[in-house]
């Protein structure tokens, strides 16, 4: 599915580098998760592979299905069937969440050479996912997570993960500032789209979020590289001894 | 500092040029009076401080330039509304074109059969608002436009009309140089919506008086666009009597130069008044000013100026906007934005909000922005699979759509998005 081989990336602006050979390969149906301290580069990854402007790659390759992800517009991968669900939703006064999501789920349908969705079926299918994710027809008709709560943008998200059907879905820490019904309901929200084929990259500080969507893999990120590597049980252990121990253990 | 002497001859040359109307009756004094009034205050130039953005001298030219005809295959504007259809071609009315001019609770005449009577309403008005709306800035060519305009309508709103009076100025001759004059009384407790469409001629100066009596209602909305080479200047001069409303808009795509000046008085306590503008510009070519006067002079009036521009390929907007605050005026609140939204670096947004105020119990805001499309957000769009080109016209339309909500009536509203909408489509690829 997802396919990184040392993935190195710049600052456009400045000399900095924050990826320094970044490696990970996620299979069909698979979830992986990464953690890693504050600043190691995890936000910067997702962002380098949905295609934000302002960094340079330097070396190394991001692959979806063997089609090149670093030579496509942000919206060909979208197309292409990556989803970020972002860290810092983005607020857009003056564009309806409905119109934003009708547009969205219909260019990528004529991306992909679909017929788009008649009014009437987008409607059907908008209110039943909101209704999963107990996202009220106020909100939907509100612009684009503006006056939305913390916890609304993050339901927000996975509700346009959920109208967008992508297959490789990457979450920025959609658990930060979540409650603990809020969570639940947003790892309901993922759990739902699990079927096997549909691949997740899960970035997050918690190991709380890994109960409820439980990973096969979880990475360690630490200054701009996978440090470390293995089941459930490595997030158990960062939850309980923090990133000291694993650190030491591979410089 | 001299004034220039320029502008006095280019006065002058604009009253050889321009014929007064013969045997205009009533009207005689006014236009005798206006002539001189402009003899005295001059023809603008780009000197003034009123022009200081807005280089006037395609305005006073004797002959005006010529433009070329523009095909639009467009349905006209404001089609899906009904209303009562007056036309006119280069600034002369066109009765063929034109619905009956009868309406409940309205009389309609031209400015030409209104002249050709010996007495007339409109004598206390034709002027009189153009005229009081000189002070404390002169705008000459308004004064102009009075001494020798002899098309228009006359409007006497005396109860609720029904359907909106709806103007298309229709450009057929490519030297035309149109002069329009339109006098509006609503009377007590009435209520009109005048809607007015089209680029005109290949130059254009309107003027509107509108006068609002105590409860009654003004709405207008207008559409200037779609000709690339024309020029306008229009005035619209309001006085407000107690509890009566005023709102006016107006869009603007295309053209070399437009100036739409808005002069209002607030006169009659608890009256409210709107001006708003949504204009989008395309090229060096583009340059659109939208001056405001706002002057409160009665107690617990309300006044709202918002004006959003987007620009493009060097494109260049302008805003003026003053709230002056009589020393009576007190509990007034008076709200101004103005914004301007650059594609490029090539563009320009140039504002100069003003505020005068010599009452002491008053909430006045103004705010001036100027700014470019947000790459977080664009990024935010095309991540989910929008494609860049339209993600922008997205986050142009909600830009703009923040100065369409003022107008009041939801199917305008919405004509006009589709409008700008369209606008966009066409800039694509
Ligand atoms: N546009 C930018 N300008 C300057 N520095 C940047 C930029 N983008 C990323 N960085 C820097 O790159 C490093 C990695 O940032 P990134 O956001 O990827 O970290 P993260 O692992 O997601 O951290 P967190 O857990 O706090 O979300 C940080 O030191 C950050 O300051
Ligand atoms: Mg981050």
């Amino acid at each position: 599915m997802l396919e990184i081989k040392n993935l190195q990336v710049d600052l456009e602006e400045e000399e900095k580098t924050i990826l320094k050979g970044v490696d990970l390969k996620i299979g069909e149906g698979e979830v992986h998760a990464i953690m890693g301290p504050n600043g190691s580069g995890k936000s910067t990854t997702s962002y380098v592979l949905s295609g934000k402007d302002g960094y340079e790659v330097t070396g190394g390759s991001a692959t979806l299905d063997g089609a090149d992800l670093l030579d496509m517009e942000p919206e060909e991968r979208a197309a292409a069937g990556l989803f970020l669900a972002f860290q810092y939703p983005v607020e857009i006064p003056g564009v309806g969440n409905m119109t934003f999501l009708r547009t969205a789920v219909n260019a990528q349908r004529k991306a992909r050479g679909e017929e788009e969705l008649s009014a009437g079926d987008f409607l059907k299918l908008v209110r039943e996912k909101a209704k999963a994710l107990k996202i009220d027809a106020d909100m939907l008709k509100r612009p684009v997570n503006v006056g939305f709560s913390g916890g609304e943008k993050k339901r927000n998200e996975i509700l346009q993960m959920a109208m967008l059907e992508p297959k490789m879905c990457v979450l920025d820490e959609t658990d930060s500032g979540l409650d603990v019904d809020a969570m639940k309901l947003v790892a309901e929200g993922v759990n739902a789209l699990r079927d096997g084929k549909r691949s997740f990259l899960v970035i997050t500080h918690y190991q709380r979020l890994l109960d409820h969507i439980k990973p096969d893999v979880v990475h360690i990120m630490a200054d701009g590289k996978i440090v470390k590597s293995g089941g459930p049980e490595l997030a158990l252990e960062v939850e309980n001894n923090g990133y000291a121990d694993i650190l030491a253990e591979v410089a | 500092m001299a004034v220039p002497s320029i502008k006095f001859d280019t006065a002058e040359t604009l009253i050889s040029a321009y014929k007064m109307p013969t045997g205009a009756k009533w009207s005689d004094a006014t236009r005798t009076n206006a002539i001189a009034r402009l003899r005295e205050m001059g023809a603008p130039n780009k000197r003034d401080e009123y022009w200081k953005y807005t280089d006037p001298s395609a305005l006073t030219a004797i002959p005006a330039a010529n433009a070329a005809l523009f095909e639009n295959d467009e349905t006209p504007m404001f089609d899906s509304i009904d209303r009562l259809r007056v036309v006119f071609v280069d600034g002369v009315y066109d009765p063929a074109q034109s619905d009956d001019l009868s309406g409940e609770n309205v009389v309609i005449e031209t400015l030409g059969d209104a002249l050709g009577k010996d007495i007339h309403w409109a004598k206390d008005l034709f002027g009189a608002l153009e005229a009081d709306g000189q002070n404390p800035v002169p705008r000459p060519l308004a004064t102009l436009n009075t001494a020798v305009a002899s098309e228009g309508l006359v409007i006497h709103a005396t109860g609720k009309v029904n359907r909106p009076i709806a103007i298309r100025y229709v450009h057929s001759s490519e030297s035309s140089d149109a002069m329009v004059h339109h006098v509006i009384k609503v009377e007590e407790g009435a209520d009109i919506t005048l809607l007015e469409s089209g680029p005109g001629a290949a130059r254009f100066n309107s003027v509107v008086e509108v006068d609002i009596a105590d409860n009654g209602g003004f709405h207008h909305v207008r559409t200037q666009g779609r000709d690339h080479e024309r020029k306008t200047v229009t005035h619209m001069f309001a006085r407000l009597g107690r509890e009566s409303t005023f709102k006016s808009f107006t869009m603007t795509v295309n053209g070399v130069l437009t100036r739409n000046d808005t002069v209002i008085e607030l006169t009659g306590d608890d009256a409210h008044a709107t001006v708003g503008g949504a204009s989008a510009g395309d090229g060096t070519g583009f340059h659109h000013d939208d001056t405001v006067f706002i002057t409160h002079d009665a107690v617990n009036c309300e006044s709202r100026q918002v004006f959003k521009k987007v620009l493009r390929n060097g494109a260049t907007g302008v805003f003026q906007g003053k709230i002056l605050v009589k020393p009576d005026a007190q509990k007034t609140d008076g709200y101004q934005i103005s914004q301007g939204l650059l594609l490029d670096e090539d563009s320009n947004f140039l504002a100069k909000p003003e505020l005068e105020i010599y009452a002491d119990d008053v909430a006045c805001s103004h705010g001036s922005t100027v700014g470019a499309i947000d790459d977080d957000t664009l990024f935010y769009l095309t991540s989910r699979g929008i494609p860049r080109q339209e993600a922008q016209d997205m986050l142009v339309l909600a830009f703009l759509g923040e100065a369409i909500e003022e107008i009041e009536d939801e199917a305008l509203a919405a004509d006009i998005l589709d409008r700008m909408d369209a606008w966009m489509k066409r800039r694509q690829g």
